[in-house]
């Protein structure tokens, strides 16, 4: 029997096993809303702007390992969703995004809310497409879950005219779909894994350097066995962090342009860099003809683009790094490396990450409490200095993960997305680390984890800056603080040189905008007020807590490399 | 010294691709995207109506190049790539070349040339010869600077 679009749509997210989708109905999706009110299986987010649902869906779907379901309307909903999309696509988070279209006889005439979104998506999104026809719609669905979710993980968005949601016709869902342009790779070829493994095997200055693909395989426990089984030392990128546990001995740090000095140092003077699911990113390599001069590399990556693109490479393998590293522990063997683990200790104990105590409270601190108090849980960072003070900073192992926006860098990311880490993992404590500008990018959610009863706690760093940018201005722009105080008014002089007694004050009031929303507000000025503050917050269980720290405009995080300067070149002080 | 595999030159690629909407925006945007230098694109149905056929030229290095099958690789539209680099392969070019302003005596010289090449008079006007031209893409040049000269 013959069954409508919209029905067939709830009944694949039902067999597809979604529990949750975050949605924002409009003109063109109401006859989806109107079936999903019919069922109690699927629960509906509905956050306060698309930009907030996109990020609380990548939450979800990373936190969870599922794959995050949004649906928004045509038009101003879709377009809004295109910033999380290319959020996602960057950073490999399974998403299936569902926008409502006109009416397939309207498309092309303008129609009101009609926007060509597969067309302006189609670089941001591992797959996009326009159902045209209703016989098509449930293959459609399943190509959508399969792709999204295989291989190099990614969101797919598919675009459903109005008269396709109400036309009847199949009801058949399918279990599996084939798609002949579409064939990720399953296997790994040995011979060149063997060389790789070889390589490693006769190395004297050896290491891992570990990116995201390791974390997207769920290959941290076979990493920690390999790097353990041959005493390498691991480095990671900001994406890889936590592919070993951070307190683990062997491993050093995050490399890149705010990695630590031994694990920058590490990579200049290595003479075999292992490096498994990353695509060297310009942040990892700097000055690409002096990344890892001394150093044969092997390229471990799922995706045979990512490989030999940035950096050429002396083995190339394209593997999933679950599979390739199953394959390298049947062969791998002790070596000795202890000569080259003190070198690298003794660059550690020459320059490590900083925490000074002679300047009242800095971020560091805050970390490092944050580090003290949760044992199990989900960290999320914006984009920004608190990014990178929580990817130096946090420890990261089996019980406490990290969520970041690593490629594309977006500021307003971490709120949503905690939020939508909350949602998928209601008992585990999620703390989001945000800074002042990013944190007001998504600030309209705080009514959304209000209705959501997710007990978010927000570590809002308050430097009263745009914090990255002033830095970079600091550093190589002569101080000149173009368009980056967040307390700046028309009154202010134009060529201001940084805070003094007449500044403005400071707006919004965070404390008391958290408190308007329904949620908890606390405000710490000094050192011995952290943990306390982050005692009480832990007790809210009802509502999210704000803790603004008021730190100081002053702090830049360091070490640096200056974009495109060689890795060995770190600004330390 | 210029590196072997930094010489820029024209490569071809065939495409097998699904027959969909939207397939030849998805594979003209990636090169534009990612600042591919696309010469020339033709694209057809296939015996298979799902099917369609790309033929691509591009001018790029060695690194680039690869680069470019890769990432066309990856597209879940495009069925199969082929390298048309270094395969033995038939390649023609087919011009149209209208003479036009010719008096009687001029289009005597054009029969001849047309001749000499081995190409069609397609059509012929007052004062015009339409050529039909199917050459290799070089003997097309030559073809066209020689008009140029002599008419």
């Amino acid at each position: 029997m013959d069954i409508t679009g919209r029905k067939l749509f709830v009944k694949a997210l039902q067999e597809e096993g979604v529990d949750t989708i975050f949605g924002y109905p409009g003109g063109t999706v109401t006859d989806l809303f109107d079936e999903l009110y019919k069922q109690d299986e699927i629960e509906i987010v509905l956050p306060r702007h698309e930009q907030g649902l996109l990020h609380e869906a990548e939450g979800y779907a990373k936190s969870t390992g599922k794959v995050g379901v949004c649906l928004v309307t045509s038009g101003p909903g879709a377009t809004n969703i295109m910033t999380g999309l290319a959020d996602a696509h960057y950073d490999n988070i399974p998403l299936v995004c569902f926008t409502g279209q006109v009416p397939l006889s309207l498309i092309g005439n303008d129609a009101f809310q009609e926007v060509d979104i597969v067309g302006m998506t189609r670089s941001i999104t591992k797959y996009g497409v326009t159902v045209r026809d209703r016989k098509d719609l449930g293959k459609i669905i399943k190509m959508a879950f399969h792709i999204a979710s295989t291989g190099k993980p990614g969101p797919v968005l598919i675009d459903l005219p109005k008269d396709i949601q109400t036309a009847s016709g199949p009801a058949e869902y399918p279990d599996s779909v084939q798609i002949r342009g579409y064939k990720p790779n399953e296997s790994v070829h040995i011979g060149q894994l063997k060389k790789a493994y070889k390589l490693l095997k006769s190395a004297k200055k050896p290491l891992i350097l570990a990116g995201g693909g390791v974390n997207i395989a769920k290959a941290n426990e076979l990493l920690k066995e390999f790097a353990d089984k041959m005493n390498v030392p691991v480095v990671t990128t900001i994406m890889g962090k936590g592919a070993i546990a951070t307190t683990h001995p062997l491993y050093i740090g995050n490399t890149g342009m705010h990695g630590k000095y031994a694990s920058n140092k590490a990579v200049s003077e290595c003479d075999v860099l292992f490096s498994i699911g990353t695509r060297f990113n310009d942040r990892i390599t700097g000055d690409l003809n002096e990344f890892a001069p001394k150093a044969k590399i092997v390229h471990i990556d799922v995706d045979t683009a990512s490989i030999s693109r940035n950096v050429v490479v002396d083995v190339p393998i394209v593997s999933d790094a679950k599979l390739a590293l199953e394959k390298l522990l049947e062969w791998a063997e002790p070596k000795d490396t202890a000569a080259w683990q003190e070198r690298i200790k003794a660059w550690d104990e020459k320059n490590p990450l900083e925490m000074r105590r002679d300047r009242g409270m800095t971020p560091q601190m805050i970390m490092e409490h944050i580090n003290h108090t949760f044992d199990e849980a989900v960290f999320v960072t914006d984009v920004g200095q608190n990014q990178m003070w929580a990817t130096q900073y946090l420890d990261i192992d089996e019980k406490r993960q990290m969520i970041t926006s690593g490629g594309l860098g977006t500021m307003g990311f971490g709120f949503p997305a905690a939020i939508g880490a909350k949602i998928g993992n209601r008992n585990t404590e999620v703390v989001c680390v945000t800074g002042d500008g990013g944190f007001q990018m998504n600030i309209q959610e705080m009514a959304t984890a209000i209705v959501q009863g997710t007990p978010v706690i927000i570590c809002l760093l308050n430097n009263q800056y745009l914090g990255m940018v002033r830095q970079m201005q600091q550093l190589f722009y002569g101080k000149r603080y173009s368009a980056v105080c967040l307390r700046k008014r028309r009154s202010c002089p134009a060529n201001c040189k940084g805070p003094n007694e007449a500044c403005p004050p400071y707006t919004p009031d965070f404390v008391a905008l958290a408190e308007s929303y329904g949620a908890h507000g606390i405000r710490v000025e000094r050192e011995e007020d952290i943990q306390a503050a982050l005692d009480k917050a832990r007790t809210y269980k009802d509502a999210p807590t704000v803790i603004e720290f008021l730190i100081s405009s002053d702090e830049i995080v360091l070490p640096m490399v200056k974009g495109g300067n060689p890795m060995s070149e770190m600004i330390l002080k | 010294m210029v590196r072997e595999e930094n010489i820029m030159k024209d490569r071809w690629i065939a495409l097998y691709v699904e027959n969909q909407v939207g397939v030849l925006a998805k594979v003209s945007g990636l090169f534009s995207g990612k600042s591919y230098n696309l010469q020339s694109l033709t694209v057809g149905t296939t015996e298979d109506e799902t099917v369609s056929r790309m033929t691509i030229c591009v001018t790029s290095d060695d690194i680039t190049f690869e680069q470019i099958k890769k990432q066309l690789n990856r597209m879940v539209e495009v069925i199969k790539v082929i390298d048309l680099t270094d395969v033995p392969i038939h390649m023609k070019e087919i011009l149209f070349a209208k003479v036009l302003r010719v008096n009687a005596a001029e289009k005597e010289e054009v029969f001849q040339i047309a001749q000499v090449f081995n190409v069609q008079v397609a059509d012929i006007g007052n004062d015009s010869v339409l050529l039909e031209c199917k050459l290799t893409a070089h003997r097309n040049n030559e073809l066209i600077a020689l008009l140029k000269i002599e008419i």
